[in-house]
């Protein structure tokens, strides 16, 4: 199914973050959050299972790491195959209590090409080899996130492409003073308008700096793109309180600025770092009554 | 007679390719490497700090024009060591325990070393002992510790302890930064210095040594 077609009848209540859920289960400091698709299924799945319970209708899948070149600093490339089919399989196997769509998240490669810290051709095979595993477990779309570069992501884009799935590109605007440029620099409209032309599907933002933010980057990235757009934000900074990072935001702060996010045009709204289903229960409280019955 | 302002555009302008060939003809005219990095260079690198403070320039700029700084000071260091130079300052630098990212870490790591400094780069993941051992055995006098992740910022305390029960502490400055670190936090854990961002390390790093810090 196209985007476009899934968010038809109104916006889509998408999931918050995995990896702190995976860390309140056990998971330790420098493990390999994916690496427990396979190691501690069990988990992934309730983590799944709780986004889906909270009321996501958009579910992401534990597989943001698990590109080789990535994984290769862990040391396990090797499993790279399994670990994103299983990891689409958890996220399946929650999403379809309720037939909610499961969209792959493929994160960055972690690696500057503009430093020479890897070559385009890299890059292109270890998207290309990470977007193949996890399309062949058959998600319904592929989400690239947290970009920063648009030359890496125009790369992963063209890889994942490959595959025929609907691929979203999302950016995360985190650096200058009013947080509305990635890493290197790129806006909200430079990121918007070169990913259209590259054939997206759908863009957006998320990370950044706190969902303060969002709304801007939302209108900014929709006065120059019609594709449907993707926001989901972090709780902001954290405060690390007796050795523990401990974010300020409370799910209903989160919650209070659904109505200027959907308002800006985004399609797609859910919670990045920090959040939890908590957030995600907070946001589908404010949400417009467009969800068709069907879909409840 | 070589245009000085030639190797401060080369570096400003992050052309590595003009910033040798400058240096080149510099050096073959008989203009001392020290003049050429403290007229040129430094003054370059901060217009480039200011530049990216106003958010005119960004990552991409800095890493070119340290990459443009590094490829001069690439013939400039053995002529230096030659004379018996000090490099400005030694650094132990790497991303903390159990945090894998490094792109920050190496944007620093590229800047300090255009700046003139000796780096020691200890990588990603980096144990608490490692950094012991390049104080004790490299003489780094500085140490730059990084962390993305909220998780692994508790590796930047673990880290202080640790150079404290080695009696290491003492003998050196350090400075933390990453994206979810804060000054608070920086106070919090005893560190020396919070870099907010890259270019703001490379000062903290300066001010240790001794150096002059653009206002």
């Amino acid at each position: 199914m196209k985007i476009r077609e899934m968010v038809a009848h109104g916006p889509l209540l998408s999931d918050g973050a995995w990896g702190t859920q995976l860390q309140a289960r056990g998971l330790g400091l420098g493990e390999c959050p994916d690496a427990w698709n396979l190691s501690h299924p069990e988990d992934v799945c309730a983590v799944a299972r709780s986004y889906i319970e909270a009321g996501s209708r958009v579910l992401l899948t534990n597989t943001f790491r698990a590109s080789p070149i990535a994984l290769a600093g862990y040391g396990l490339a090797g499993q790279m195959a399994r670990m994103n089919t299983a990891g689409v399989a958890h996220s399946r196997d929650a999403a379809s209590a309720t037939g909610a769509y499961v969209f792959a998240s493929v994160g960055p490669s972690g690696k500057l090409m503009m430093a020479g810290e890897v070559t385009e051709s890299e890059l292109l095979q270890s998207f290309r080899l990470q977007c193949e595993a996890l399309a062949s477990a058959r998600p319904d779309a592929l989400l690239l996130e947290t970009m920063s570069d648009l030359e890496e992501a125009r790369i992963a884009l063209a890889a994942a492409k490959t595959t025929g799935l609907p691929v979203i590109v999302s950016f995360a605007f985190d650096t200058g003073r009013k947080r509305d440029r990635t890493m290197t620099g790129i806006t909200p409209e430079q990121a918007a308008a070169a990913m259209e032309e590259a054939g997206a599907d759908a863009v957006g933002a998320n990370c950044g700096n706190g969902i303060e933010a969002f709304a801007d980057v939302c209108a900014r990235m929709r006065a120059v793109t019609t594709l449907p757009l993707w926001m989901k934000a972090n709780a902001g900074m954290p405060c690390i309180v007796s050795g523990e990072a401990v974010y300020d935001t409370t799910p209903e702060d989160f919650a209070a600025h659904l109505p200027q996010l959907l308002a800006a045009g985004a399609a797609f709204a859910g919670g990045c770092c920090g959040t939890s289903p908590a957030f995600i229960r907070a946001l589908g409280k404010g949400w417009p009554h467009a969800i068709p019955a069907d879909r409840l | 007679m070589v245009d000085r302002k030639r190797l401060y555009d080369a570096v400003l302008n992050g052309d590595q390719k003009d910033a040798v060939a400058v240096t080149e003809e510099a050096l073959a005219e008989g203009i001392e490497p020290m003049e050429l990095i403290n007229g040129c260079m430094i003054p370059a690198m901060d217009e480039v700090g200011r530049l990216y403070e106003a958010e005119e320039y960004f990552v991409p700029e800095l890493l070119l024009a340290a990459r443009a700084m590094k490829g001069s000071m690439a013939l400039l260091r053995p002529l230096l060591a030659a004379q018996g130079a000090e490099p400005v300052g030694r650094v132990a630098i790497g991303t903390v325990k159990g945090d894998l990212h490094d792109i920050g870490k190496n944007l620093v790591a590229s800047m300090l070393e255009g700046g003139g400094f000796e780096v020691f780069d200890l990588g990603a993941d980096v144990a608490p002992e490692r950094f012991i051992e390049a104080i004790r055995e490299k003489g780094a006098k500085i140490v730059c510790l990084s962390a993305l992740l909220t998780v692994t910022m508790p590796s930047m305390r673990v880290t202080i302890e640790a150079l404290k029960s080695a009696g290491v502490r003492e003998n050196v400055k350090v400075f933390v930064g990453g994206a979810p670190v804060t000054r608070q936090f920086a106070e919090e854990i005893g560190a020396d210095g919070y870099g907010e961002n890259a270019n703001v390390a490379v000062a903290l790093a300066r001010q240790a040594a001794g150096l002059s810090v653009p206002v």
